[in-house]
């Protein structure tokens, strides 16, 4: 059985994967970048990831569409505008396999703090008060922001979890690795909350 | 790739829209509007994510700031640390002690150091090495690997020294706590000094290698250089009491096109009386401007372009040399114009950040454990600016009687180039884009002059966010008739 048919098999994913290499995207919703930094942090060993998985879209590539059939979609940060909503529900129709990584995603962390105020004075403080002049709420070609901020599994269903702020570059390591050789993943034993 | 064909009809109004802006740090997209003719008529960037730091910080204790804010941005998150303990500093009232402002330093240049090579190794050099019509599948940090291993996996070695230097003294190469209000929360031992100093002859001979073969690139990219940006505005940045090269903390130094001292030796909690910003419909992204000029005369930018335009001399060995040569890309003895020539600043601060980490690693007084004053807080307003990778970053806290904060302003080191990437946009588009004939290469020559700002859109998304590339025909009602997405 192929790494990639292993790793399906592993998570009960329906569809069978395509031949060749782990098809892998990411993508960054209402997080930091940190967590897609801890993953550049996998250093001299991404040489060797690239030999196993080709990354069909993220930030670091030029892809601008998400292909149909992912292996596995990896997700940094929470839910917080109408575009992070749809983009999380258009990688959980595409990929086979679904990771929230990082605290944002698992539990809204930091961007979910904004929950406890009113939207109303989100926007007013950061585009009325505390400008100078055209003070305005911008609307033209931007997304609305939801009124509260969810973390992945609050919007489509999360195949696995990886919490940290951001997680290490070796938990993503052997996470990652875990999913291409079809092992479960044990997060927990790797990583914890605000690590 | 899957390009549509555009109806070339007289009396359409169509937009281009790129989306998402990849290989940039955050989310944006990029809307040309045209005209008939089919030239461009508007451009516009739009950075598309909003978090809101400024009011969901309030009611917070003022220490939780730097933990806080530093996750404003996971590339830069130091940047904001200090900025962010240094408005702690004031509000305390303590000077903090000399080695942990030496420390501060530190971990500050390492920041640059591997942030710099981010942007220019896995970001920009698909584009400079490949080129920017290659296959867009492959133009990426994996077909650098592919093409040119050696290449990559020095750029590769060079962020993880910089990354490296910031785990040992913070215990996390991202989102360390290491620094705290009134300094550092732990002293430098001799081990990890040895270890830091024994990496860095290597990452000054990559750092010197990248720069001369840069060099010898820079002559093929002079149509580049003429179209990325070159309009007139001013320039912002620290410069140290000496008029030299600094990031951490100094005075603001503002410069005209031709030069001119603007305004100088400002001190940074002096900001709001030459800083404004303003706020535009279409982008999440506020436009920083220096008043008095008003708005949108008072254009201005910031990082490394602005910081070597700005300084009198670097005042490391290499890096003097490095800035001479610099100067004379601009044909006129002026400030360097060109935002294309942000690649060739960032690798001038690459080698003045290794150099300058080796001098103040050598320094005697740097194992000292006197590293942090303690204090209460003593002010109720705090002002904390420092450089940022990609510019000068501010941040201005009120605090109550009971040390919680009542009131934050964060102007992004992104955010002060918003008005200069916007109208960069404009100009590369008119140079390259052809609205009656599109092509991916067009394209992504605008996308690849917003990566000369190496926009930090993470940053500028704690009120502002992410870039996306598609493009869209619409009509004059605003009824999208064709689009055009651009495909690995
Ligand atoms: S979990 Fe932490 S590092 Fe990751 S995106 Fe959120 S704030 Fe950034």
């Amino acid at each position: 059985m192929t790494a990639q048919a292993q790793a399906a098999t592993a998570t009960q994913a329906s569809t069978q994967p395509a031949a060749g290499k782990v098809k892998v995207a990411t993508i960054w919703l209402d997080g930091c970048s940190g967590c897609h930094m801890s993953f550049l942090d996998m250093d001299e060993r991404l040489v060797e990831l690239a030999e196993k998985i080709e990354i069909v879209f993220s930030p670091f590539v030029d892809a601008k569409t998400l292909p149909s059939q992912v292996d596995v979609g990896i997700i940094e940060g929470s839910i917080s505008n109408e575009e992070d909503e749809h983009k999380a529900r258009l990688f959980r129709d595409r990929c086979k396999l679904l990771v929230s990584l990082g605290d944002c995603a698992v539990n809204g962390n930091v961007p979910a703090m904004r929950n406890p105020f009113k939207l109303e004075t989100v926007y007013e403080r950061a585009y009325l008060e505390n400008v100078n002049v055209n003070q305005q709420i911008p609307t033209d070609g931007v997304p609305a922001l939801l009124k509260t901020v969810r973390p992945v599994h609050g919007v489509v269903d999360v195949d696995v979890f990886i919490p940290g702020c951001p997680p290490s570059a070796d938990t993503i390591h052997t996470i990652l690795s875990d999913l291409i050789e079809g092992r479960t993943p044990e997060p927990i034993k790797v990583t914890r909350f605000g690590a | 790739m899957a390009l549509c064909t555009l109806p070339g009809t007289a009396t359409m109004s169509r937009t281009i829209s790129i989306d998402p802006v990849t290989r940039i740090e955050g989310h944006a997209r990029i809307s040309l509007q045209l005209a008939d003719s089919g030239e461009v008529e508007d451009a516009k960037f739009h950075l598309t994510q909003f978090r809101g730091f400024e009011k969901f910080c309030e009611g917070r204790p003022y220490r939780e700031m730097p933990a806080l804010t530093a996750r404003t941005c996971g590339i830069c998150p130091v940047s904001h640390l200090l900025a962010s303990n240094k408005a702690c500093d004031d509000l305390l009232a303590v000077s903090i002690p000399p080695t942990a402002e030496k420390l501060r330093r530190i971990m500050n240049l390492a920041q640059l150091l591997q942030s710099h090579a981010l942007s220019f190794f896995h970001l920009s050099s698909p584009d400079l090495l490949l080129g920017w019509d290659s296959d867009p599948a492959q133009r990426n940090i994996f077909g650098v690997m592919a093409q040119n291993p050696e290449l990559a996996k020095q750029g590769i070695k060079l962020r993880q020294i910089g990354q490296t230097i910031i785990e040992m003294l913070g215990g996390k190469k991202i989102h360390p706590t290491w620094v705290v209000p009134g300094g550092v929360n732990e002293p430098l031992d001799s081990a990890k000094r040895e270890a830091m100093l024994e990496m860095l002859p290597n990452a000054l001979t990559i750092a010197k290698d990248t720069y001369a073969l840069f060099k010898t690139m820079v002559p093929r990219f002079k149509d580049e250089a003429e179209h990325f940006g070159t309009m007139p505005t001013m320039f912002l940045s620290l410069v140290s009491p000496k008029g030299q090269l600094e990031h951490y903390d100094g005075f603001l130094r503002l410069k005209d096109a031709e030069g001119r001292i603007v305004e100088d030796m400002v001190t940074p909690s002096d900001y709001p009386r030459i800083i404004g910003e303003a706020v535009e419909d279409f982008s999440y992204m506020k436009f920083p401007y220096y008043k008095p000029m008003g708005y949108p005369n008072g254009i201005y930018r910031v990082g490394p372009l602005a910081r070597l335009n700005n300084a009198d001399s670097c005042g490391t060995p290499f890096a003097d040399v490095a800035l001479a040569e610099f100067h004379m890309l601009q044909e006129d003895s002026g400030p360097v114009r060109s935002s294309f020539h942000y690649h060739y600043a960032r690798l001038v601060e690459i080698i003045f950040a290794i150099e300058m980490m080796q001098r103040l690693l050598k320094d005697q007084g740097i194992l000292d454990t006197r590293v942090r004053a303690r204090a209460r807080g003593n002010r109720t307003e705090g002002i904390g600016v420092a450089e940022a990778p990609r510019g000068t970053l501010m941040h201005h806290y009120k605090i109550d009687d009971a040390g919680l904060i009542s009131w934050v302003d964060l102007i992004i080191a992104t955010g002060h180039n918003n008005l200069a990437m916007n109208q960069s946009i404009k100009q590369v588009a008119d140079a390259y884009v052809d609205g009656n004939k599109l092509s991916e290469g067009m394209l992504n020559r605008v996308e690849a002059m917003i990566r000369c700002y190496d926009p930090c859109l993470s940053c500028a998304s704690h009120a502002f966010g992410q870039m996306p590339l598609s493009i869209e025909l619409k009509d004059a009602a605003g009824n999208t008739l064709d689009r055009l997405v651009r495909d690995a």
